[in-house]
């Protein structure tokens, strides 16, 4: 044991900058800790009762004090705030070039799916040097996916996508957890994320043989579930056409707008009639229950896919606005304990 | 005695602050699922029988009528005349409780309870008849709308099922009243119960005032 | 200087037997009910916090099942919170003296008083049989869809025991409303009154407003459970983060239900054992109100990385500092009232240094968890659970035990051993922070909450925190022997043992049933304290 460690290890772009914030907090706190206890201690000594009939000095108060010690602790507030808002607005902001990784949470553990088509559980291999943008959702309760090293978070809702992203700086192995209670094994879902050289990691993607790259396994669900049948090419069908549409903007048939990200993507296979683009009739059915989050996830993918130059550009940050139905199999474990 | 009615006055409206922010909460869900779920919600909405609904409106209002005459009687001293009013009060109640449940077993008759056996369609297949084609732009599967109209299904019996529970407990605390009433235990001086009872009447009357357009008048213009 | 005599007659004498006490109107008899009550609870619900900390000084979860640990944090936090911290300085000491401190024969509503005791104790018994079925295993937040869909446990009995107690605070929080309205001695304005009274003032403002929406809440989850209806679940198209809003809407202003009344206490030990009145009464007074209002506007700091929107984050992190603010006056106002007084160090003034130093890291931890940037890590780790030990124990049960201790002669008519319970509160301060100081430490390395096992790593904090939390048992059993054994052989304390100014002071120990032979009509000042003062308290 070599002492008690008081940092975790710092392996991402984030982690330095949160320490350091949080090194301003704990300078602060100390200062103030410090300096009441102090006085009160100074008061007790200097102004201890020296006998019986003794009382103190008659005091009103004095407004100048009372502006001096609410104006001065806000302006530190603010201080406070105003840095970690921009952090915490950094961290909300995956750069463009982002590569794409999805997770999944399910009592109790983590299933991650890298572009590639390679498939992980409790483990994540990713490289040094490259943003990661994690789409997060859950397939039955709450979870929170949590990389102490990095030092973000995001909980794991069913039926959203919840974006999160870092960028790692140093190989190792470092701990994944499950931040919100999800039942018995909470504690138990617990993994490990791989941190390796982009070379190493090149390495692993190649040796970790798949069936085929997510996109690829997305065309075949495309053509599976003869989504081909309406959102032909041409914009001809009775679907509107996939093509270059990630990234844009569209109209929808109430007359707002909305900018095609995956949470887009998502609700529309979900809920298709939740938000309908403007000239089409509302026909698709719904695929709620007829398709699993990796399903989706590949689907999500493919469509991606047709849209090669919506890779330059920013991806979506916030999660979908309203939420839709979890994609749970029938026989997932929140169905099965009901009752 | 003044000092002490003036307690009651104000117990009994920071008591009706919290049943304001009871049935606030409600209120809060409602809107945000009536916003996004807004096709269901008119669907739905549409397949509640409206006049039973209706009857116990005007029901409740004419209950409120009668429970402010009541108190009018207490503070004029007129025994027989509070306690009557009283009566005619519980009589509107109980007819609005009693239609109430009516409701409540048409709604069992036409599996529009939330849970396994909730099917929307359920009573308009039995009758055969064609769906009822839901509001312009939009066609949900038969799943989507099962999923979405049992959130305000589920929202339905909460609110009115906690209004009804409100209700019951207005009428037990009438006949406690109309009880005391008879018993002459009420003049021109003291009177505050009946005022009090009065407040709560007519502050559940109200939350059905707004049940009754958010529930049961959704897309009927 | 006379000995005091042990007044014959007094709410304790009037009316012997069960039923004198399970009928009586009394808010003294009422209060001590409460106290036995509370007690058992707190008992209770330590005894969860030992299997807590005993399974955690090992990393591998080899002493109790996961869902056994899993109901133990949660029975701790359900009872700790709803059944203890809720209760405790209002249903107790608020309770016994907010009548005689304003110069009242009681509270306004007596039966409404006692019938809140009564659902206190049904909603227990409905918790108590929640345990002995079974436990429950959600965790105090209820969070949905676990337990609405997926624990398997007794919520629905949880639930229930949970909402009635909560109609018990809204019925206490009223009736304290009304009563500092309305039964208030001729004479005695707003700006008289002790800062015990508007600080309970403030407090039954959110018992009142913020308590229903919780009630509602739980109404949802119940009937999601007992009818399958399907308001959160997500699978119907129900949103599980919108019940976390409603969850918090009330459930950080409880925070305050707790906070504020010991901060109440704090204002009157600081100023009796000052003998001095409290620097900027005004500004301690409205801060109690401030932190009430405040308290209402910045629940979504509990969700920063549940997907609310990132600009709605930043405007609550920006609310949330101002909380800290009234919060950061009070401290500041209360050592300068030391300042030029005339210090006296019995123990209820030990539990205001001790609160004073638990207070300040628990308050100044709260900004790490406000600020953003530091948040998205700390959230759902031990951080948090240190930070609001050190609120809710170091910050509430410090003012409830000082506040005990102080009052006590008044409630009793004797004193404990002064020799025990200085070392008590000494053992409640070191052991408390031996307990949950390394706590921050272990949050900052990333160890989350509600964990059975844990990676080897964090042992060491851990056994540290467990080690402290034996010497915490000991501090706060050693009340329980020495406050017992004081009833039938403690000296006789008199009227005002202290020399404490406020009108609770003028009337015998134990006062008589209805408080006061006459009332008090030259009210003075608040908090005076003058040569002639301390020497006619000492003639009674």
């Amino acid at each position: 044991m070599r002492g008690i460690p008081l940092f975790p290890e710092a392996a991402s772009s984030f982690a330095s900058e949160v320490d350091a914030l949080y090194l301003f907090i704990v300078a602060i706190s100390a200062f103030f800790t410090v300096a009441v206890s102090v006085a009160v201690i100074f008061f007790g000594i200097r102004y201890r009762r020296r006998h019986a009939d003794e009382v103190g000095a008659h005091i009103e108060g004095s407004l100048p004090l009372e502006l001096a010690w609410s104006i001065i602790p806000t302006l530190i507030a603010m201080v406070m705030f105003v840095w970690g808002a921009k952090l915490f607005y950094e961290m909300r902001r995956p750069p463009a070039e982002s590569l794409q990784i999805y997770a999944v949470g399910k009592q109790w553990m983590w299933k991650f799916q890298h572009q590639g088509g390679q498939r992980e559980i409790n483990e994540l291999h990713v490289p040094t040097g490259r943003p990661i943008r994690v789409l997060v959702t859950s397939e039955d309760v709450l979870h929170d996916l949590y990389f102490p090293a990095f030092r973000t978070k995001i909980d794991a809702i069913p039926g959203r996508y919840m974006p999160l992203w870092f960028t790692p700086t140093k190989p190792g192995r470092y701990h994944i957890f499950c931040a919100e209670y999800c039942g018995t094994k909470h504690s138990g879902m617990i993994g490990t994320v791989i941190v390796m050289e982009p070379q190493q990691y090149q390495d692993w993607l190649a040796g970790g043989a798949s069936e085929g790259t997510m996109a690829e396994r997305g065309a075949k669900l495309f053509n599976d579930l003869a989504c081909t049948t309406c959102h032909l090419d041409s914009g001809q069908g009775r679907g509107p056409s996939l093509k270059d549409i990630v990234g844009k903007a569209v109209e929808l048939n109430d007359g707002s707008t909305a900018v095609v990200d995956e949470g887009y993507l998502r609700e529309s296979i979900l809920n298709s009639q939740a938000r309908v683009v403007k000239g089409f009739t509302p026909l698709m059915p719904t695929f709620q229950g007829l398709i699993s989050e990796e399903g989706l996830a590949a689907l999500i993918e493919h469509i991606k896919s047709l849209s090669p130059q919506a890779a330059a550009q920013a991806p979506a940050l916030v999660p979908a606005s309203a939420p839709v139905s979890a994609a749970g199999t029938p026989a997932a474990p929140a169905q099965g304990a009901r009752r | 005695m003044p000092q002490q009615r003036e307690a009651a006055v104000l117990g009994m409206w920071v008591f009706l602050l919290t049943e304001v922010l009871f049935f606030g909460g409600l209120f809060i869900v409602y809107t945000l699922y009536r916003t996004w779920y807004y096709e269901a919600w008119a669907l739905a909405s549409k397949s509640i029988e409206i006049v039973p609904g209706l009857v116990n409106t005007v029901v409740l209002i004419g209950s409120s009528l009668t429970m402010a005459l009541s108190v009018r009687a207490a503070q004029t001293n007129k025994r027989k005349a509070t306690v009557n009013w009283l009566l005619a009060t519980i009589v509107l109640g109980s007819v609005f409780l009693g239609i109430k449940v009516y409701e409540y077993s048409l709604k069992f008759e036409h599996h529009h309870v939330p849970g396994a056996s909730f099917d929307f369609y359920h009573h308009a297949d039995l009758l055969g008849e064609t769906h009822e084609e839901p509001a312009s732009g939009m066609t949900m599967g038969r799943a989507e709308i099962n999923r979405t109209t049992q959130l305000f299904f589920s929202l339905y019996f909460v609110m009115t099922g906690l209004h009804a529970l409100h209700m019951i407990v207005g009428v037990v605390i009438l006949f406690i009243i109309a009880w005391m009433a008879h018993k002459g235990r009420f003049d021109s001086e003291y009177h505050a119960p009946v005022e009090m009872t009065g407040l709560y009447w007519h502050f559940v009357d109200i939350v059905w005032i707004f049940l009754f357009p958010l529930l049961y008048l959704v897309e009927r213009h | 200087m006379e000995t005091p005599v042990y007044p014959a007659h007094n709410y304790l004498s009037n009316g012997h037997g069960l039923k004198s006490w399970l009928l009586t109107k009394d808010h003294k008899r009422i209060a001590v009910l409460y106290l036995i009550s509370i007690s058992i609870f707190f008992l209770l619900g330590g005894l969860f916090a030992v299997g807590i900390r005993l399974e955690l000084t090992t990393p591998d979860g080899d002493l109790f099942q996961p869902d056994t640990y899993n109901k133990f944090f949660t029975l701790h936090g359900v009872i700790m919170v709803f059944f203890f911290l809720i209760p405790s300085v209002p249903a107790v000491i608020g309770n016994f003296l907010i009548p005689p401190m304003i110069g009242a024969k009681d509270l306004a509503f007596p039966r409404i008083n006692l019938l809140s005791w009564y659902l206190y104790v049904v909603g227990g018994l409905f918790t108590l049989f929640a345990i002995v079925a079974g436990g429950v295993d959600t965790g105090w937040t209820f969070y949905t869809p676990y337990s609405s869909a997926s624990s398997s446990t007794n919520v629905t009995a949880t639930a229930l025991g949970v909402f009635i107690a909560g109609f018990s605070s809204i019925l206490t929080g009223l009736n304290f409303i009304v009563t500092i309205h309305r039964m208030r001695a001729p004479g005695l304005h707003w700006f008289k009154l002790p800062l015990f009274i508007w600080a309970h003032y403030a407090t039954s403002l959110i018992q009142v407003l913020g308590t229903p929406v919780v009630a509602i809440t739980i109404v949802m989850i119940f009937v999601e459970r007992a009818f399958g209806f399907g308001i959160f679940d997500p699978q119907r198209g129900g949103d599980p983060v919108l019940m976390q809003h409603l969850f918090w809407f009330y459930s950080h202003p409880a925070v305050y239900i707790m906070i504020l009344p010991a901060l109440g206490v704090i204002s009157e030990i600081v100023s009796t054992f000052s003998r001095k009145r409290i620097f900027g009464y005004s500004f301690v007074a409205f801060s109690s109100l401030a932190i009430a209002v405040f308290g209402f506007i910045v629940w979504a700091h509990h969700m920063f990385v549940a997907g609310i929107t990132t600009y709605a984050a930043m405007v609550f992190s920006f609310l949330s500092f101002s909380v800290a603010i009234p919060s950061a006056v009070k401290v500041f106002n209360w050592a300068a009232t030391m300042h030029r007084g005339s210090l006296s160090f019995e123990t209820p003034m030990l539990y205001v240094y001790g609160f004073f130093g638990l207070f300040l890291i628990g308050g100044l931890t709260g900004l790490f968890l406000a600020t953003l940037g530091t948040d998205i890590h700390l959230h759902d780790t031990y951080f948090v659970v240190a930070h609001f030990h050190y609120i809710m124990v170091g910050g509430a049960i410090m003012g409830y035990l000082g506040g005990l201790h102080f009052w006590w002669p008044k409630m009793f008519g004797r004193m404990y051993s002064e020799f025990w319970s200085r070392i008590s509160a000494i053992l409640v301060f070191v052991g408390f922070n031996l307990t949950f100081f390394p706590q921050f430490v272990l949050g900052y390395m990333g160890m989350p909450r509600r964990y059975h096992m844990y990676p080897d790593e964090f042992q060491v904090l851990n056994v540290l925190s467990s080690a402290g939390a034996s010497v915490l048992g000991i501090g706060y059993i050693l009340p329980v022997l020495y406050f017992a054994y004081s009833l039938k052989k403690g000296e006789v304390a008199g009227n005002n043992p202290w020399g404490a100014s406020g009108l609770e002071w003028r009337t015998q120990s134990p006062p008589l049933t209805e408080n006061f032979v006459e009332v008090p009509t030259d009210i003075p000042e608040a908090y005076e304290y003058t040569p002639q003062v301390i020497r006619e308290a000492k003639l009674v």
